[in-house]
């Protein structure tokens, strides 16, 4: 483990390093992202994640938000285990039939001011699952949706991005 | 779980071609046979099943008829039994045969057919939400009012309940677990699953092809490629088209890759229900790399709607190659170190090792597939048997273990790692050029194919029936997770109760894959 940890302390972190993502772009939108977060939450968003029945596609790259890379938490948001702790809920999948009371019943346990995010494209309207027997629609057929984020899945940066948009 | 029952002796078990040759042989499904067989022979299967000598694959309903894929491990053999429901009733596999419980629960929900003997008939699927009964048979409106489920009673001094779920406290997806525990210790874990149904079996019927490659490779976002390379291969047997040589080759790469990006990011997040962050980024690091190599190569971090009927929609360029043996080169550099760590941890160590044990005698019974099978003593592998295009011309092998903890799960995570590495390797050194896609022309009769291949979980198996225009008139996915689920309810038990994340992540199951 010292090896390891000595590596980390003389490479350079790789958030700032990231090979693909433009880096110009994610620190722009840190800095964008901090301003607007700060006038309206001081420096934190708290987010409660819920799955209301994606293929878990879209959990994937949610998750990728608090890798290394994208490093989610130095914009002073956060994943939170409660819908009470939440500011944003953040909607993925159609939403179905069998979890559309539990979908409803996170959203009343989220206290006001609260915001919902709907992420990708079976968010917006049940993309291809819209017709099942199973499926009640998109996100904003069951709770109110103030963003959404189009992509199946969308990538880390387009959710970034999109929370930003929220905020500015 | 009920208690495993001793197996009745069944002298001159038959084997799975005897099984077969009982029945009406049917003869446009490839490439294993399927026969529509008497109910004698039904039963006589689910014996066989109970002794052990084939193993179930799949277990599905139609309209009028049920079906079950049974596998013969020592012969790599596979076949399918039909039998036909004209009253709306079957004799009950899993009276017999455990692991098709929730199977033909799932079968009675969603057509309506009557399991006879079933030994729990609760509804699975099926939530009282859809206004609507058994909506793939005849459906019949009922009430969306949500009857209350009935949890199996647990009696005794000092028990406490934790129901939690579907909502849980992570970015996963939604099912209900409802515990039992006399103080920390777990006496027993109830699953309650079906919460993200999408009824995709419902949008496949009457869908086209293409509709029905989108539709696969959306059961479970982490196998895209699995689903999307099984649905093909299903398709392209029933069509008897052959993808082109280099299709073959890139979608083993892509399937690879999948298995590279979510071992390491389980390897991770197990670390991480340990508490142990530092092996939970680093591996972050490296699945990121993994997923950003993919869509640098194939336009798709999960590599979603490249593999098609007839072929793959997308090629390499050297590029391409180039970025992914970069990937190899720096994934080999680093992920031995990390594997050093978690070896040379005690503290976390001690939270793995012993913890959440599957025996192998239950993994072998119900057929469990990937790690969950192979960390306990079960070495199947579709990739080597019955084994399809590339692999039988690449050089792997497949981990075994047997101590079914915790800890052997992460082993066979990380010796796959490495298997996976050096499959890439090989694929991308003598890839081989050439076309893209077949044709894949419709049909004028109605064909059934049948699929076999490994994901990163386990073994999916795609049965497609295809209609007289190209029209799927059917089409049944079977997630691994089918028979991991239930094992998971017995390895926790007698596990604390600050184990379960640990035990979970280390089943890794599909929520989506599973209810569909």
């Amino acid at each position: 483990m010292r090896k390891l940890l000595f590596e980390i302390l003389v490479k350079p972190p790789l958030t700032e390093d990231a090979p693909v993502v433009d880096n110009a772009a994610l620190a722009e939108l840190a800095r964008a992202l901090e301003r607007a977060a700060r006038k309206r939450l001081g420096r934190s968003l708290a987010i409660r994640q819920v799955d209301a029945g994606s293929c878990n596609g879209c959990e994937l790259e949610i998750h990728a938000l608090n890798n290394a890379y994208y490093d989610l938490e130095r914009f002073g948001i956060r994943f939170v285990a409660s819908p009470r702790h939440a500011d944003v809920l953040l909607v993925t999948g159609p939403v179905t039939h069998n979890m559309r009371e539990a979908l409803e019943r996170t959203y009343a346990a989220t206290p006001a001011p609260k915001w919902v995010v709907a992420v990708g494209g079976c968010a917006r309207d049940g993309g291809c699952f819209a017709e099942s027997y199973a499926v009640a629609g998109g996100v904003s057929d069951v709770v109110p949706v103030d963003l959404h984020i189009p992509g199946c899945p969308p990538r880390p940066v387009e959710i970034l991005r999109g929370l930003l948009a929220l905020l500015s | 779980m009920s208690e495993i029952r001793t197996p009745t002796p069944v002298i001159d078990a038959p084997s799975l071609g005897e099984l077969l040759q009982a029945g009406r042989g049917v003869v446009k499904h490839r490439p294993w046979p399927r026969a529509v067989v008497d109910s004698d022979t039904w039963i006589l299967a689910a014996e066989c099943l109970t002794q052990g000598s084939v193993s179930l694959l799949g277990f599905w309903g139609e309209a009028d008829a049920v079906h079950m894929a049974l596998l013969d491990e020592p012969g790599a053999a596979i076949g399918v039994l039909s039998l036909a429901c004209p009253d709306g009733q079957f004799p009950s596999v899993a009276e017999l045969h455990a692991p098709a419980i929730r199977l033909e629960r799932s079968v009675q929900d969603l057509f309506g057919l009557q399991a006879i003997g079933l030994p729990d008939a609760r509804p699975w699927l099926d939530h009282g939400r859809w206004g609507f009964r058994h909506p793939l048979g005849n459906a019949e409106r009922s009430p969306a009012d949500a009857p209350r489920y009935p949890f199996l009673p647990v009696e005794g001094e000092h028990l406490h309940r934790i129901p939690v779920g579907p909502v849980h406290a992570g970015i996963i997806e939604p099912g209900h677990f409802r515990f039992t525990a006399s103080g920390e210790t777990i006496v027993r874990l109830e699953e309650r699953l079906g919460y993200v149904h999408k009824g995709i079996e419902g949008l496949m019927a009457g869908a086209d092809l293409a509709r029905g490659a989108e539709l696969a490779g959306r059961v479970s976002g982490d196998s895209a490629v699995a689903y999307a390379f099984a649905f093909a291969r299903a398709a392209e047997a029933a069509l008897q088209v052959e993808a082109p040589r280099r299709a073959r080759w890139l979608r083993a790469l892509m399937a690879e890759l999948e298995r590279l990006a979510n071992h390491f990011g389980d390897i991770g997040a197990i670390c991480n229900d340990a508490a142990f962050a530092l092996l939970h980024a680093h591996c972050g690091v490296l699945r990121e790399q993994v997923l950003r190599t993919a869509d640098r190569c194939f336009g798709h971090r999960l590599m979603r709607d490249v593999i098609v009927p007839g072929g793959v929609a997308h090629d390499l360029d050297p590029d391409g190659a180039a970025a992914i043996k970069t990937l190899v080169a720096e994934s080999r550099r680093r992920f031995p170190q990390l594997v050093d760590l978690y070896d040379n941890t005690a503290s976390l160590q001690d939270r793995t090792v012993g913890t959440g044990i599957l025996k192998p005698q239950l993994a072998r019974r119900f057929g469990a597939g990937g790690f969950v099978g192979r960390a306990s003593g079960r070495t199947f592998d579709a990739r080597r048997a019955p084994g399809y295009a590339p692999y039988d011309e690449l050089d792997f092998q497949v981990p075994g273990l047997d101590t079914g903890d915790v800890d052997a799960r992460v082993w066979i995570r990380i010796h796959e790692v490495e298997q996976s590495l050096a499959l890439v390797e090989q694929i991308l050194a003598r890839l081989p050029a050439g076309p893209l896609r077949e044709d894949v022309a419709a049909a004028h009769s109605a064909h059934e194919g049948i699929a076999l291949v490994e994901g990163f979980r386990g073994d999916v198996l795609v049965w497609l029936r295809l209609g007289a225009g190209g029209r799927i008139e059917r089409c049944h996915l079977r997630d691994p997770s089918w028979f991991q689920w239930p094992l998971l309810e017995v390895a926790i038990e007698g596990n604390i109760v600050a184990d379960f994340p640990l035990c979970n992540k280390s089943f890794n199951c599909s929520y989506s894959g599973h209810d569909l």
